[in-house]
């Protein structure tokens, strides 16, 4: 590593791109994470590792991060860095709310994403149009989102039953929930799933448990983001139009040189970044809690960005990253002892990937693998609770690993971040 | 290919037209502003000229009307808003000045502050050197913190944007694990419900102006004190810029900035400028929360200022990185927030100022942009007019 | 060479085009008139406006006068999408290529066939093949662009090309990144395009290869048109004579200066890439006296880059030791380097040698910032450091107002002399040089030659990185061939010629010399 660290820093390390992960992989990768919580929940006695009620509140959280996270990747994709995204969720909390309250859910989240795509269309003109450095842009967009948001409350909500300079009224309704047939009851039918995860058989019922969090008590709104995931994918890699956007990524110059219209991609990509962390935000505020509060949004576009990069700019790993955040967020809001189990499966993933390295002959990451489990083992047994304070930050000093152990080997797109003026090709 | 070359000396006026850019540029924005801000008013169905007047007279005199006699209040309150904003867009502007962009001051501030004031505390030394060593405990808490990110930056190529954003969220976390862990080992009144620390005890005080200048004639006698941290952010503002401008670590820190390959062609060791401006910018930042700690509130506590760090990106880029400018923006940013407070009394909501000030910013990042682009045409133009053979066999411009 | 026939209708022609910049007109009243079917070569020197040109008849660039015509109908093109509509198609000289896509992703990219609204990658794969076989391309649509080497990423530039079915093809300076032998297959390729009935618009500024393939050849000099000739009719001498109004300069050295006294020895370095896989440096040994120029000639992306960045301090070797004069200076960092006496001319000078918008005296500085007359003490120096920036402007004959203006402003050939003067300065005993006289204009290259001639004769010892053959041959005591991270072979500048040196740096001599 000492070689790259004085040269130029992009070169040498664009060459290695993990270009997807297999199925396969994917499945073993599961496979192995369902075993351990197993056991960890079966010698711990923390139920609410595996329960279905985590399981359903890590998807709903982990479903505005998810769509702050494909903004993220709508916008990197065209080339465009968008640190916005918090700024343009906000403005998403906040329309979304206010459509849910003057009208009913479903124009509450048309509403949030209208917000969001304004905040993503401004972001677009200062930085395609008039080429501003997109960092700078971005915070400046958060500030004003935030700036927007407390403005309009004020001049709105203010006086409102519920509503105030930091709140809003509460939403007209909410968006209806279903559960899957066959699996949990949903029609009338028996709820396997749920008869099943009462056992607390090892495997069996977690297995079950994670099922039934999935498919009971669903928000369509849910629904329609987790299939926004793979509808990226197909768009990105299997059209036309999809082709042309990555391109404008990659080299823009090579793409004005074949007359796709760059400006035109880059607009497109952000304006619907915008709309989708509009999305994020209408949905904290239509199915997470009914109203708009001020600082709803906590940071989770820049999580949502965070997860992108923890899934190297591609839908799936983006939904992998944004699950897992999701996940550690539900399961400290169900039951605090369980976040003190997590520490021994932390210690036991380390050290499976301890003994995978050593396999590969790479014995240093082995030894750093070997000592981080240690040192979590030994956090495990001599503690009963792990602090609320240190628990909130899990997402975030999770990503800062992720990112330190695997930036190497990340592959964004070619051009990210780097401003373009139309004309320049040749 | 002939004639000797002509080394004509670059008339001084040249600086001049582009600092007239430049002001143009910022009026423009804030122009911008007040017109967003005009338009919000009226929205909200007042009049944005009555308004405005009001904010100025408000903030200058600390009157809403003509009547009553004028008091500084409203100055010293502005310069007390000011103070922290400056001191924090430093430390962002250090690291912008070689494109190095530090979104942590945020967390940096707030970890320094709960270490000052836990020292603060704990220490007891005469104020002589008590209040210079909370002040080096907080640059050096600010700095430790800055560094992870400048480590992971060099060491593992983790982008500094993300790292210091995760970091700010950490310290949040931290901070409320050190208060909860701290409060309950410390908390001898069982009745003391609130989160804060303990007040600072008068030796770990930073003293303001107000008698001083009293006893010169120039103020009379006011609630609010005008800031001992003034003084700090002058010093710290002038050898900012010595040391920006006119260092040979200035230069390789501008050179960074403009051109990072070039710069380590010609032997600036990229690692360590990354590493030195991130922990001088953190602890710049752990400076940002001392005057309201050591001025104002005498304690760390829920009620702490929040957004100092965010603010102070928006101050840095008003002001161009530059401390005079930076000065400025700071001042502006204490005076929208103080006059805003009398619109509510009005029946106008205060919170235009919040817009006006991102508006402000996002006009004002377009507008030297532009002003940028202006610069370069007119100096491509200057040299060809002066020595059109500079463009030599080559009619084509590559720049 | 066929005689082209006079009467074959004009494919393009140019009529009073005008293309103005800030302060420069870079085309001024330009006409260029196009046969169907011929190889039409457009000659001029760097910067002469040829690449504006092009730019504008592709649709990149929009003419402020002047007319287009192609095929007789006059087009106004607002987009490259409606010069491609036009049957035109361009072969940029920096390969305009995504690297992180697939060839196939590459080509059908602006022009993608779909079916039933998704991307057609069967019938996209089988249209290149097509193309690739009809042409003997030998192009594999699956291929990671990354992963290609310079000529097959050209050949994927022209199938992407013929794939939009252009009539009217425009190679850009196609010829700057191959050798000889890989040259003589573009042609080969050309001939074949031309058999079609292709129109080729061919840019060079390589007299001797634009008068091998042209049939006929347009002069442009300072923006403007100057000659319409048959090659039938011209030497080299009196194209040179139209395009430059003078003779062109060669790099021809005087008597040898070199000395037994080594400056700068590298002894068996070696790099590992990055990804792993192939070495980037290979046990790399050579000598570099006082007074003597070493070359380095090879394909590029064969390690020179790395060697050069090694020799300055910008990577470390995994093995092997870089002695200045008797000093192991393998550890040593970039600054210290330059204090002690190397100096560095980077191959792409605005990447690696300017802060663009920063004034030329501060540019001076960078590289000096620990020496006089940049500083004193821990300050910058402002007041010798500009007038040390006054002397390089007038030693160096750098065409400008003055210190404090923006390096920007300057043209490419007045920005090389300046890095040049630069880089001498301080008395370096060792020079590395990539690229010296790239993309300069022949006043320009002419003065560095010659700055680097007085050099060498007063002493110093020159690395030449270049892909410039002649320039290779022509500045060298001491010749090696670089392929694949090694020096393959050492050559005698004085007797090798370019076919012979190509030869070398693709492999094929050396896998000759295997068999024989």
């Amino acid at each position: 590593m000492s070689t790259t660290l004085e040269a130029p820093i992009a070169e040498p390390l664009r060459r290695q791109g993990i270009r997807g992960v297999g199925g396969a992989q994917w499945l073993l990768i599961s496979a192995v994470i369902l075993v351990l919580l197993s056991f960890v929940r079966a010698t711990t006695g923390a139920t609410d590792l595996t329960s279905d009620g985590t399981i359903g509140a890590a998807l709903t959280l982990a479903v505005p991060i998810g769509l702050a996270g494909l903004g993220g990747l709508f916008a990197e994709r065209v080339g465009v860095v968008n640190i916005g995204l918090e700024g343009m969720m906000i403005l998403g909390t906040w329309f979304g709310a206010y459509g849910g309250w003057q009208w009913g859910p479903w124009r509450g989240v048309a509403f949030g994403i209208l917000g969001g795509a304004l905040g993503g269309l401004l972001h677009a003109i200062v930085t395609v149009t008039f080429g501003v450095d997109h960092i700078i842009s971005g915070v400046s967009i958060n500030l004003l989102g935030a700036g927007l948001a407390r403005y309009l409350s004020g001049v709105i909500f203010t006086g409102h039953s519920g509503g105030g300079a930091t709140q809003s009224p509460p939403g007209k309704g909410a968006i209806s929930t279903f559960d899957v047939p066959v699996l949990s009851g949903g029609w009338g039918s028996p709820d396997v799933l749920g008869s099943l995860e009462k056992h607390h058989w090892f495997l069996i019922s977690d297995l079950a448990g994670i099922l039934r969090g999935l498919t009971v008590g669903v928000s369509w709104l849910t629904l329609l983001a987790v299939l926004l995931v793979p509808a990226t994918y197909l768009f990105f890699w299997r059209t036309k139009l999809g082709l042309r956007m990555r391109s404008v990524g990659e080299s823009p110059l090579a793409a004005e040189s074949l007359g796709v219209p760059v400006y035109r991609m880059k607009y497109i990509g952000v304006v619907v970044s915008g709309a989708l962390a509009g999305l994020a935000g209408s949905f904290l505020v239509i199915v997470g809690a009914n109203y708009y509060r001020e600082g709803q949004t906590g940071g989770r576009g820049f999580i949502g960005l965070a997860a992108m990069i923890f899934g190297n700019w591609r839908p799936g790993g983006l939904a992998a990253g944004a699950s897992l955040f999701g996940y550690a967020d539900g399961l400290q809001l169900r039951q605090k002892s369980a976040v003190h189990g997590l520490l021994l499966f932390v210690a036991l993933l380390l050290v499976l990937i301890a003994v995978r390295a050593v396999l590969r002959r790479q014995f240093v990451q082995a030894l750093v693998a070997a000592a981080v489990a240690v040192a979590f083992a030994l956090w495990f047994s001599l503690s009963t609770v792990v602090p609320s304070g240190i628990v909130s930050f899990t997402p975030h000093i999770t990503t800062l690993l992720v990112l330190a152990l695997a930036s190497q080997r990340l592959r964004p797109p070619a051009a990210d971040g780097v401003p373009y003026r139309k004309g320049e090709a040749g | 290919m002939t004639g000797a070359p002509m080394p004509v000396r670059k008339p001084r006026s040249v600086d001049l037209a582009g600092l007239g850019y430049n002001v143009a540029a910022l009026v423009l924005a804030i122009g911008v502003a007040v017109v967003i801000g005009g338009l919000a008013v009226e929205l909200s169905g007042h009049n944005a000229i009555s308004a405005y007047r009001l904010m100025l007279r408000y903030a200058a005199c600390n009157q809403a009307d003509s009547s009553t006699p004028c008091t500084a209040d409203s100055v010293i309150d502005i310069i007390n808003r000011a103070v922290p904003y400056y001191l924090s867009a430093l430390a962002v502007a250090i690291g912008f000045r070689m494109a190095l962009f530090n979104i942590g001051v945020e967390g940096q501030y707030r970890l320094a502050a709960v270490a000052a004031a836990i020292a603060g505390v704990e220490i007891h030394l005469p104020a002589v050197l008590q209040v210079p060593l909370m002040i080096i405990i907080a640059m050096a808490v600010g700095a430790i913190w800055a560094g992870i990110a400048a480590v992971l930056k060099v060491t593992r190529g983790v982008s500094e944007v993300i790292s210091t954003i995760m970091l700010n969220y950490i310290a949040l976390g931290l901070i409320s694990f050190i208060l909860s862990s701290y409060l309950s080992g410390n908390n001898t009144d069982s009745n003391n419900l609130s989160i804060a620390t303990p007040d600072l005890p008068s030796a770990s005080q930073m003293p303001g102006f107000n008698r001083l200048l009293h006893d010169l004639g120039l103020l009379g006698s006011h609630p609010d004190q005008v800031p001992g941290f003034l003084l700090v952010a002058a010093i710290i503002g002038t050898v900012f810029y010595f040391v920006v401008e006119r260092s040979r670590f200035g230069f390789d820190l501008r050179a960074s900035g403009l051109n990072p390959f070039a710069a380590q062609a010609g032997g600036v060791s990229s690692a360590r400028m990354i590493v030195i401006t991130m922990l001088i910018s953190g602890a710049l930042a752990g400076l940002v929360g001392l005057p309201y700690l050591m001025g104002q509130a005498y304690s760390y506590s829920s009620e702490f200022p929040a957004n100092l760090g965010f603010n102070g990106i928006a101050v840095a880029l008003l002001g161009r990185n530059k401390p005079i400018g930076i000065a400025f923006a700071a001042v502006l940013w204490g005076f929208l927030e103080r006059s805003a407070q009398i619109l509510d009394l009005n029946g106008i909501p205060q919170e235009i100022y919040v817009l006006m000030q991102g508006s402000i910013v996002l006009a004002v990042v377009v507008a030297y942009e532009i002003v940028r682009r202006a610069k370069v045409r007119r100096a491509e133009r200057e040299v060809a007019r002066q020595v059109p053979e500079a463009l030599g066999g080559a009619v084509e411009v590559t720049a | 060479m066929t005689v082209p026939e006079a009467e074959a209708p004009l494919a393009v022609e140019l009529v009073g085009i005008t293309k103005r910049f800030p302060g420069v007109v870079a085309n001024r009243d330009i006409n260029l008139r196009v046969r169907r079917g011929q190889v039409h070569a457009v000659v001029g020197e760097n910067g002469a406006g040829k690449s504006t040109l092009m730019k504008i008849l592709y649709g990149m660039q929009r003419p402020d006068e002047g007319t287009i015509r192609v095929d007789g109908k006059e087009v106004a093109f607002r987009s490259p999408t409606d010069a491609i509509n036009a049957g035109i198609g361009m072969v940029h000289q920096h390969f305009m290529l995504a690297d992180n896509f697939t060839v196939l992703e590459n080509v059908v990219l602006g022009s993608e066939p779909t079916r039933a609204g998704r991307l057609d990658r069967a019938e996209a794969r089988r249209r290149i093949r097509a193309i690739s076989d009809e042409y003997g391309l030998g192009v594999q649509p699956d291929r990671i662009v990354e992963d290609l080497g310079v000529g097959d990423r050209q050949r994927v530039e022209i199938l992407k090309v013929l794939y939009r079915g252009a009539r009217i093809l425009i190679l850009d300076e196609p010829t700057a990144v191959l050798v000889p032998q890989e040259v003589d297959e573009l042609f080969g390729n050309l001939a074949e395009l031309r058999a079609e009935g292709v129109t080729v618009v061919f840019i060079s500024h390589k007299l001797d290869e634009v008068l091998k393939v042209a049939d006929a050849i347009t002069v442009i000099r300072a923006g403007t048109t100057v000659a319409e000739v048959s090659p039938a009719d011209v030497t080299p001498r009196d194209l040179a004579q139209l395009m430059v109004g003078s003779e062109l300069p060669t790099p021809e050295t005087r008597e040898s200066t070199v000395t037994d006294q080594v400056q700068l020895s590298v002894r068996g370095v070696s790099l590992d890439s990055a990804a792993g896989g192939r070495r980037l440096l290979d046990d790399v040994s050579f000598d570099l006296h006082r007074g003597e120029v070493v070359g380095i000639a090879g394909i590029e992306g064969n390690g020179q880059a790395e060697l050069v960045e090694l020799l300055i301090g910008l990577r470390t070797p995994r093995t092997g030791t870089v002695l200045l004069g008797d000093t192991d200076v393998t550890d040593w960092p970039t600054l210290r380097r330059r204090e002690a006496g190397i100096g560095y001319i980077p191959e792409d000078r605005h990447r690696q040698g300017l802060l663009l918008p920063s004034p030329l005296w501060e540019n001076r500085v960078l590289g000096h910032q620990s020496r006089p007359p940049s500083v004193r003490g821990i300050w910058i120096d402002r007041r010798s450091a500009r007038a040390d920036t006054r002397r390089i402007i007038s030693e160096y004959d750098v065409r400008t107002p003055g210190p404090d203006t923006p390096a920007f402003a300057l043209s490419g050939g007045n920005q090389q002399k300046f890095i040049v003067g630069r880089e001498m300065s301080g008395d370096p005993t060792v020079l590395i040089a990539a690229h010296p006289t790239r993309g300069v204009d022949v006043g320009a290259q002419a003065a560095i030659w010659e700055h680097l001639r007085q050099a060498r004769s007063s002493g110093l010892a020159t690395l030449l990185v270049s892909a410039d053959l002649e320039e290779l041959i022509g500045m060298s005591d001491t010749l090696y061939v670089m392929l694949r991270g090694a020096l393959v072979a050492r050559l005698d500048p004085a007797s090798v010629t370019p076919e012979q040196l190509g030869s070398y740096m693709t492999g094929a001599a050396l896998a000759q010399g295997a068999q024989s």
